[in-house]
């Protein structure tokens, strides 16, 4: 017998006795379907929670969306400003410094920007979560990752008002990447620090739909 | 009671059993006046933190409902879920491997990196793979692991082992991790201070090279949705990501009892973990992957080692509902005062007294069941309504029974016949309570008894006896029967 079938034959064996487990009761807030397109509050929300994690989060109506993206980049004196594939070129358009990950840059490379920009699939106003599945304008896993700053750009309809409403909207068969804040450890007494491995800094620009 | 045909978690691998007897391990943690300290102090920050996340979600009941619910259906069915997500696992391009316990477990990781020709690995925190004694295991077949996680380096730096779930260096202060660093890592900065900023800095220009150089990583996980294949790892610092994104090859390590049934379900356990745990609205960092992702070799390792055994047991499965928040050993007035060292187990206070006892049989951590006081703060915090309080109970009954078939505790056994025998009979119990009178003559000066003679002394050696009064109750009453007639 292989341990596959063991171990299932003893499962099966120890849960014998089980007639029926109970119902799962969904008696919780379930995915409601507002976005901040539509809904002020949460764009506030959202705003407030994410600083609450020491992100510095910044708010524009489209048009001026290239303007404070490049003011923020200019903020942190970032000079090599990573841009992933299909990131809106009318928000990048101001950029100096702008290296395209097209090819992707080796990780060597990565290390040495100084900085990347991205979009995102998802933003959670309750928790202040931005989510980046790899779809266009956000780059693989490893993009956001090694460089130390990273600017993301969340647009106010991608803005959801709880964690089941995000998860309803995401696909699980792409790699999704949940982001709260920089990098931050609780592991000296339980207090919060921020910036360990990620990066320790995080910007996030909203624009207006 | 013993479940036949479940094979309890092997002896001599891994790091679930106790070394000490409890009282003993306890009694020399309470001497160490730092380590109350710093676990005072941390427990405390802890549990304010954490009644203020919760507090601010409207339906936490209903959400804690709803997560006990499903898991009790992860294990009712998890014979058909494991299956599920095996199917989903290889058709996104991973293999599955299944280890029926830590031995096996151990073989399985070996043969894997060994298949890449690597001797280093890193590796992000995992309850499962300290469970089994991985690292310990490579070391012996040559491979060296690196614990990436901070709190993890500062144990593995400091040659001394985790003591509590989520932070596992929490019997450590900010000095100590700072003595440590400046003497065991090669390339700490000069004159480094003890800011937990600056620590965190000298871990990230420690590790970095690491990073970027590995090609084979092991992780845990914290759920895998047996609908989807999806993996999820709920993590801070961003060392997680590091090891689940750059190397080539991933290998993933994970109990059994860690599936969900559907995508949907993270909608309650990302709200329930999150809050018990750090105490914070959302962790900085969540992964999720499906298969093998963005041109990696993903292998996941479903380990059952004394899972089957613990599931067998209707009062004690409840177990396997933990998701290792931690949010009871943050409560527990014992854990709080003697640590998790004191336990043995890599699974410390209360969850740990319920699931490391089920794991490994009760023969062989006897004393666990017994530490607590049986308050109920572990049951009200816990996520998952697991009822840890009548578990503990239960599993004092079964190591009674264990060692009763082993014809252990005779001693106690016989007292508690006599005493049977005693109270069976009224006038027995009267004659036995005023020979009690006899205690007395002990504890004059504290007021309690501190410690009694001979064969007695092993009631007294872990707790102090009140002193018996000058009157039984049944004395009094009868007094007073006579002097109001």
């Amino acid at each position: 017998m292989t341990s596959r079938e063991e171990i299932l034959r003893r499962i099966r064996a120890a849960t014998a006795d089980i007639s029926s487990p109970p119902e799962v009761p969904r008696r919780y807030q379930m995915a409601g379907g507002a976005t901040g397109r539509t809904d002020d509050g949460l764009v506030d929300r959202f705003a407030e929670r994410a600083s609450d994690y020491r992100a510095t989060v910044r708010r524009c109506p489209a048009a001026d969306a290239a303007q404070v993206i490049a003011g923020a980049v200019a903020a942190r004196g970032t000079r090599r400003i990573g841009v992933p594939p299909d990131f809106p070129a009318e928000w990048s358009a101001l950029l100096p410094g702008a290296v395209p990950d097209d090819p992707p840059l080796e990780v060597a490379a990565l290390d040495g920007l100084d900085g990347v920009v991205t979009t995102c699939a998802v933003a959670i106003a309750e928790t202040g979560t931005i989510v980046l599945d790899a779809g266009p304008g956000q780059g693989r896993r490893a993009f956001t990752l090694v460089p130390d700053y990273h600017l993301a750009v969340v647009r106010t309809g991608q803005i959801v008002a709880t964690v089941p409403d995000a998860v309803a909207a995401l696909d699980p068969a792409r790699p999704l990447t949940w982001i709260s804040g920089p990098s931050a450890t609780s592991d000296i007494e339980l207090t919060r620090v921020e910036g360990v491995h990620g990066p320790r800094t995080l910007d996030i620009v909203i624009v207006a739909d | 009671m013993t479940f036949l045909g479940m094979p309890t978690a092997p002896r001599g691998v891994g790091q679930l059993r106790q070394r000490e007897p409890f009282p003993d391990a306890a009694a020399s943690a309470l001497g160490d006046r730092q380590l109350r300290r710093n676990l005072g102090h941390a427990t405390a920050v802890i549990r304010a933190k954490r009644a203020a996340a919760v507090a601010e979600v409207a339906d936490w009941a209903e959400l804690r409902a709803a997560g006990a619910a499903i898991k009790d259906d992860v294990l009712a069915h998890l014979d058909r879920y494991l299956v599920q997500l095996e199917a989903q696992v290889t058709a996104q391009g991973g293999t599955v491997h299944w280890a029926g316990d830590a031995n096996e477990a151990n073989q399985i990781v070996t043969g894997l990196i060994r298949a890449t020709g690597q001797t280093e690995v890193v590796k992000v925190k995992s309850m499962a793979t300290q469970e089994i004694g991985l690292n310990e295991a490579l070391a012996d077949a040559g491979i060296t692991a690196t614990e990436t996680d901070l709190a993890e380096l500062i144990v593995q730096l400091g040659h001394d082992r985790p003591s509590h779930i989520l932070v596992p260096a929490i019997h450590r202060n900010r000095s100590q991790i700072r003595d440590i660093f400046t003497r065991e890592m090669p390339d700490a900065p000069a004159g480094l201070s003890d800011e937990p900023a600056d620590l965190a800095a000298a871990a990230r220009a420690h590790l970095r090279r690491k990073f970027l150089a590995a090609t084979v990583a092991i992780s845990g996980a914290n759920f895998a949705i047996a609908e989807t294949g999806t993996l999820a790892v709920v993590e801070s610092e961003g060392n997680g990501r590091m090891c689940l994104t750059l190397p080539r090859t991933l290998i993933t390590v994970m109990g059994i009892e860690k599936i969900l049934p559907a995508w949907r379900d993270l909608e309650v356990f990302l709200q329930l973990l999150p809050r018990s745990s750090t105490a914070e609205r959302m962790n900085p960092y969540t992964s999720m992957w499906t298969g093998a992702t963005e041109g990696q070799d993903f292998h996941l390792v479903l380990l059952a080692t004394g899972r089957t055994a613990t599931l067998a047991d209707p009062a004690g499965r409840a177990a396997l509902r933990c998701i290792r928040c931690s949010a009871c050993l943050n409560v527990c007035p014992v854990y709080e005062r003697t640590g998790g060292h004191a336990y043995g187990s890599v699974y410390p206070g209360p969850i740990g007294a319920v699931l490391s006892p089920q794991l490994t049989g009760v023969t062989d951590n006897p004393d666990l069941p017994f530490a607590s006081t049986l308050c109920g703060a572990c049951y009200e915090v816990c996520p998952v309504a697991i009822d840890i309080p009548s578990m503990l109970v239960h599993l004092r009954s079964r190591v009674v029974d264990d060692k009763r078939a082993h014809h252990h505790g005779a001693a106690e056994a016989a007292a508690m016949r006599g005493l049977a025998w005693t109270m069976s009979d009224s006038r027995r119990w009267t004659w036995a309570l005023r020979a009690g009178h006899a205690g007395r003559l002990f504890g004059r000066r504290y007021g309690r008894i501190r410690r009694l003679p001979g064969p007695l002394a092993a009631w007294t050696g872990s707790r102090d006896l009140p002193r018996p009064p000058a009157q039984t109750f049944r004395d009094w009453w009868a007094r007073r029967a006579r002097d109001t007639s």
